[in-house]
């Protein structure tokens, strides 16, 4: 057992360290769910690409370094310890591109991964639908097969697709075989969020910005090439995605560890001893996340995968974040309501609990194939 | 980077499980609790074989991760006596020693039956009045404790005692999974009611997130006082829970379960409160 970092990954992130001293904005980028923030997260994204840094883990023929977890890890505290600016690409690089590399054909690798590595092509996620939230399996959106010109026509509505209010393309699950019940009969598909037939609705979220939207398809035609795995796959693709977001990869201990100093930095300017024990909390949280998170990278390297530990990962993150900025709104005192930073970052943690599969969710799978306690009846 | 225990600390902790499994240490806690000490000091000679007693002795092997695990073993199974006292913070190898020490440890455990007893730093012959815990096998002793400086040996108590709650926390989630999933009422098991579920994973998710604190600890990574405040509330919800979904037999003394709950309610104020070991943090933090 031991904790220590090796000569290379030192040297790794010592080199990573000091190229975002020199290159992170000063100043925190406008908000990425605005037109102007959009194109100057783009612009970041594009930057860090050149210097790859973008996707380090990553094969180099698409921008990468071929860093192992452990430097991914590493790269991650760096960043944003750094302040770097939120990731506007974070639906592809961390959900999508998993899924292209293990699914995947080359082809789609070749076309997709390098302008997503770059930030020239965001990704939505489309998963939600009006009438299948946390029950996702009951989806109802069509693929019709179409044999004459060797595709899918895509019918039906998506809701709560983060970023899709600027994104170019989305990815999501449709259901390709009417009659299969279910998990069953759902194929996994990509889609030009410009295509013939695609309606995107922008939808302001509770800070009034669209970090949202719901997308409706009229007969839209998506061609076989853009089907990810096989036809009534689907389920079965797609959830290695939700384990992705559950898990490692959409909430970097980094970014805990960061916001926990900023928080005992604020207590120190102006100490109120009533929130000292929930500072405290906060803190030892976000280094029970980083720890936690270098057990799980041991395991992972040693050919483990995530499984239902994912789902013990969100509760404690989503939950974390939203007693971290809490602490701080507590601390700000009358001036908690006014437009900051920390206003900023508790309204995005409200959201925490709820995607990526609600906390109620995840509890059910910590007790179900965690704990081994008997499945719910299921209507 | 290898943040898991190697093979060599796995098989130490398997052969403490196995030993201690087969010690029937519940019973052992009861006798100890009772003043009969004889099966609890068997035990501790068994330990003592097993290199238990010497993992903090500066010149004789310390190593606080295999410290760690065995004190999540003792915890795990509830062994009674003053281990922490002996061999934590005295880090005492051969005989059994206890200690009392100001501000935090006012009285010292199983004075009555250790071989040698500190007031401090001063080695007493003189005990006085016997306190009972909430944890019955807690025998208390008022030794004139004096006020003693928060040195290493300190913080080497509280991850052993922080190792103690992880492994006490650990066991009664396991006794609460295993009682929900056979008792029945309205028809089904109540451990397939969501609201049982709920309770117990997020004993599951406080429990995960302390253990990587309790060994970061030992690696030197973190304050002990960190571990010692999330093992301290993981456990302690460990033993609320386990208690609710009990219901009334939980609430029994004839129960087992009754020795840990009462143990972990002990353990969370012994050596630093939480309040203790949250001040010290933010005062570190600078």
């Amino acid at each position: 057992m031991d904790l220590t970092l090796s000569e290379s990954e030192l040297a790794f992130q010592a080199e990573a360290r000091e190229w975002l001293a020199a290159n992170v904005p000063a100043e925190p980028l406008p908000s990425m769910d605005t037109a102007e923030g959009w194109r100057l997260h783009q612009e970041w994204e594009a930057r860090l690409a050149e210097a790859r840094w973008s996707v380090v883990s990553w094969p180099r023929d698409y921008h990468g370094r071929e860093a192992s977890l452990v430097e991914w890890v590493v790269f991650e505290e760096e960043y944003y310890r750094a302040g770097a600016p939120g990731r506007v690409s974070q639906n592809g690089i961390f959900l999508l591109a998993p899924i292209l590399f293990d699914h995947g054909t080359q082809e789609q690798q070749d076309r997709f991964l390098p302008s997503m590595a770059t930030g020239e092509q965001i990704w939505a996620q489309c998963w939600s639908e009006p009438e299948a939230g946390s029950d996702l399996a009951s989806l109802t959106s069509t693929a019709r097969r179409d044999d004459e010109r060797g595709g899918w026509v895509l019918n039906g509505q998506k809701t709560w697709s983060s970023r899709a209010s600027f994104a170019h393309w989305g990815f999501g699950l449709f259901r390709s075989d009417p009659e299969a019940e279910r998990h069953r009969g759902l194929t996994y598909f990509l889609f030009p969020l410009d295509a013939d037939g695609v309606t995107v609705r922008p939808i302001a979220q509770l800070d009034g910005e669209v970090g949202f939207a719901e997308i409706f398809f009229e007969d839209v035609f998506v061609p076989d090439s853009d089907v990810l795995g096989d036809p009534g796959d689907g389920w079965r693709v797609a959830m290695s995605t939700a384990g992705n977001e559950r898990g490692l990869s959409l909430r970097s201990p980094g970014r805990f560890c960061a916001a926990a100093d900023r928080l005992v930095e604020l207590y120190r300017s102006a100490p109120d001893p009533a929130y000292a024990g929930d500072v405290v909390d906060a803190w030892i949280k976000a280094q029970a996340y980083r720890l936690y998170t270098w057990g799980t990278v041991t395991r992972l390297a040693a050919g483990g995968d995530l499984g239902a530990a994912g789902s013990v990962n969100k509760v404690f993150w989503s939950e974390l974040d939203i007693a971290l900025h809490e602490t701080a709104l507590d601390l700000r005192g009358p001036e908690a309501e006014l437009e900051s930073r920390w206003l900023d970052g508790y309204t995005f943690a409200l959201s925490g609990p709820i995607y990526a599969g609600t906390n109620e969710v995840q509890r059910n799978i910590v007790a179900e194939r965690i704990l081994g306690l008997p499945r719910e009846v299921r209507g | 980077m290898r943040f898991e225990l190697d093979s060599d600390q796995k098989d130490f902790a398997d052969a403490l499980d196995r030993l201690l499994a087969g010690a029937d240490t519940a019973t052992v806690a009861r006798a100890w609790a009772a003043g009969d000490h004889e099966p609890g000091l068997k035990l501790w000679g068994r330990l003592f074989d097993m290199g238990v007693t010497s993992l903090a002795a500066e010149d004789d092997g310390a190593d606080p991760v295999f410290m760690t695990i065995a004190f999540e073993r003792l915890g795990h199974h509830a062994v009674p006596g003053p281990w922490v006292e002996s061999v934590a913070y005295l880090g005492n190898a051969g005989g059994i020693w206890t200690v009392a020490a100001l501000p935090h440890v006012p009285y010292a455990l199983d004075a009555d039956i250790a071989d040698q007893v500190y007031a401090g730093e001063r080695r007493v012959s003189e005990i006085g009045e016997l306190y009972s815990s909430v944890d019955r096998a807690r025998r208390l002793f008022d030794v004139g404790a004096p006020e003693v400086a928060w040195d290493t040996a300190f913080d080497r108590a509280v991850l052993a005692v922080s190792a103690q709650l992880l492994g006490l926390g650990e066991r009664v989630l396991a006794d609460s999974v295993a009682y929900v999933k056979q008792r029945r009422q309205f028809g089904r098991e109540i451990g397939s009611y969501q609201a049982i579920k709920h309770a117990l994973a997020d004993v599951r998710i406080a429990l995960d997130f302390a253990r990587p604190l309790v060994y970061g600890a030992a690696l030197g990574a973190i304050s002990p006082s960190a571990a010692k405040v999330a093992a301290g509330d993981a456990a302690y919800l460990s033993s609320r829970t386990g208690l609710q979904v009990h219901g009334a037999i939980g609430y029994t003394a004839e129960l087992d379960l009754s020795i840990w709950i009462t143990k972990i309610r002990a353990l969370v104020s012994a050596w630093g409160t939480p309040a203790v070991h949250r001040e010290r943090l933010l005062r570190e933090l600078g």
